[in-house]
């Protein structure tokens, strides 16, 4: 069946990713078929970027489901009308069925009407005289504010000659639907980072972290793993939807001391009375430590990889990378024990590498792995090609607009493929390559000066393209 | 650290081809409890090597677990529980995880293993 699917005006290419993805969690989709993606409409004349969506799901327990878990859903309204007017309003609500109709309107259940907007403000006093032209629809239960058993949804958009946000093709339309399920995002405040205890310069957004651990498909008792923890706050998303963790960072400053007894990774959970994470440790995603024959025990793997531009990835090995093989370095005996490894910097191209080796032995098979990519955008448009992995299908690139030279892309990858010999016996030669030609490598990697200081040409051109035309009122992707 | 973790850990220096178990030295231990789960247990007992796991709980004290297990056992709750006591409530606090090849200590401090290698290990 069709719903009307409204959403917080956020984050826009996350958006249906998130409800599909969620649609999986809750059994949208039958097993064995290889189809994740939902049937989508748009309202007539609608920008893909508007907040109104239809979308077809199998049923209103699944529609309620998603509502209620997602975070970027406002609400999902069975939908029993909509025009341009309110006469075409009125002639859609009449045509409606009736048998849809009057199990919600019957005597002895309880109701309100909420008047909602999107792109103006209706007063008080407008949105009584709107709920009093409902007259036509034969409501016989009794109003209740506070807790009615049905919700109806007037909701409004406006005529979009100025330039509040969206593109002018937006019609005026005005919906009315019954509220299927709709979204709590009291978990925000609760969760955000300013009253976070313990936190670092890349500490994950909390809605970030919540919209992350969707895609991840998290459910309780499910093995999840970042393998960057730094100060948890991925894993704290995780782990509010029922997930054991478990984190590993190679700043040992980061995982274990934090900033003081307690201010912490530990206290970052115990601050919500969230389940400890199963492990922390200190280890270099470089060289993990797991066992030989450890494999499949992720169910998903959820990081913020460090791609040197806000914080950048260090690896073991250090002095010994940067002098050659030539003279390796050796640690003397005596100053072992207390002995602290200087470390490498460590390029994304090996990151990624490591990461999708890491993902393609430890992911259970249908395990998920969910990380940020960071792209340059050249001409205010980003390349599309992202990294790619024989056991890994993509299934959601979601872009987040940074600045103007650089933007990081949510991407959802699913485990379809098993991991053979042959993807670690590449996987082994690609990482000597790494370690030769280690300099070189970091050389390629350029992010954060391309970024920070780009070269003449670029800087030209972006100077060129500010004064032809002053920024573009619209800015799509960056709410 | 939890016996989950040290099932889990193996010492990566170059050239050490067993690396697997690593050998527990506590000095600090304790005990926490954990929400019983017993779907998460039957998912994680394929992935457990078990003769590691009754080791690592008896030099932390714990010899209740049996010293042979088969899948059948995972329908008894009693059998559950000790290994979920073994798996997840036990903590390594302070300590060290000792490679058994080279004998290298891996120090465990408020709860961490240390696993980074140094400069000549890698």
């Amino acid at each position: 069946m069709w719903y009307l699917c409204v959403f917080f005006h956020r984050l826009l290419d996350y958006r249906r990713p998130e409800v599909e993805a969620l649609a999986q969690l809750f059994g949208a989709f039958e097993d064995g078929d290889d189809k994740n993606t939902l049937d989508w409409k748009l309202p007539e004349l609608h920008h893909p970027d508007s907040p109104f969506h239809l979308v077809n799901l199998p049923s209103e327990d699944i529609a309620k489901s998603i509502a209620n878990r997602s975070i970027l859903v406002k609400g999902i309204y069975e939908l029993w009308g909509e025009g341009s007017s309110y006469e075409e309003l009125e002639e859609a609500i009449k045509a409606y069925p009736e048998e849809r109709k009057l199990p919600y309107l019957a005597s002895g259940t309880t109701f309100r009407i909420i008047v909602d907007s999107f792109g103006k403000a209706i007063s008080f006093q407008e949105q009584n005289e709107r709920i009093y032209g409902f007259k036509y629809i034969p409501f016989k239960g009794r109003v209740n504010l506070k807790n009615p058993e049905h919700k109806f949804w007037l909701i409004e958009t406006d005529e979009y000659g100025s330039n509040n946000g969206l593109p002018p093709v937006v019609q005026r339309r005005i919906f009315f639907g019954r509220e299927v399920g709709a979204a709590d995002r009291k978990l925000l405040p609760t969760y955000e980072l300013k009253s976070r205890k313990y936190l670092g310069p890349t500490a994950m957004d909390a809605e970030m972290a919540f919209l992350m651990a969707n895609q991840a498909l998290v459910t309780p008792g499910k093995l999840v793993y970042d393998p960057f923890v730094g100060t948890g706050s991925i894993l704290v998303g995780a782990a509010h939807y029922g997930a054991m963790t478990m984190g590993a960072d190679i700043d040992i400053r980061v995982v274990r001391d934090g900033r003081g007894p307690e201010c912490n990774v530990w206290s970052n959970f115990e601050q919500y009375g969230l389940p400890m994470p199963v492990s922390l440790l200190r280890a270099d995603n470089n060289l993990p430590p797991w066992r030989p024959g450890l494999k499949e025990v992720f169910d998903a793997i959820i990081c913020d990889p460090p791609y040197g531009v806000r914080a950048g990835g260090r690896k073991s090995g250090g002095r010994k990378l940067l002098k050659g093989t030539v003279d390796p370095y050796t640690v003397p005996d005596d100053k072992r024990l207390d002995h602290i490894p200087s470390t490498a910097p460590y390029s994304l191209a090996e990151c990624i590498h490591d990461l999708f080796e890491l993902a393609a032995r430890m992911l259970v098979m249908g395990g998920r792995l969910v990380f940020f990519y960071p792209v340059l955008r050249e001409d205010g448009s980003t390349d599309t090609h992202f990294p790619e992995h024989p056991c890994f299908t993509l299934v959601a690139a979601c872009e987040q607009i940074l600045s103007f030279r650089y933007s990081r892309i949510l991407l959802t990858m699913v485990k379809k493929g098993p991991y053979s010999e042959d993807i670690a016996e590449a996987a082994v030669k690609m990482h000597l390559d790494f370690r030769e030609n280690h300099l070189k490598w970091l050389e390629d990697g350029k992010l954060h000066s391309a970024v920070f200081s780009p070269n003449d040409s670029q800087t030209a051109s972006a100077e060129s393209k500010l004064n032809k035309d002053s920024k573009p009122k619209y800015r799509g992707k960056y709410v | 650290m939890r016996l989950l973790t040290h099932n889990m850990l193996s010492s990566n220096i170059k050239g050490v081809t067993n690396g697997f178990p690593l050998l527990i030295e506590a000095e600090k231990f304790i005990e926490k409890t954990v929400d019983f789960n017993p779907d998460f247990l039957k998912n994680m007992y394929p992935k457990i090597e078990w003769k590691a796991l009754v080791s690592a709980a008896t030099s932390m004290g714990y010899n209740q677990l049996p010293e042979e297990v088969e899948p059948s056992m995972l329908e008894s709750e009693e059998f559950l529980k000790k290994f979920h006591h073994a798996l997840l409530e036990l903590h390594l606090e302070e300590g060290a995880l000792i490679c058994p090849e080279t004998g290298r200590r891996f120090a465990v401090i408020k709860g961490i293993p240390n696993m980074l290698l140094h400069e000549d290990e890698v």
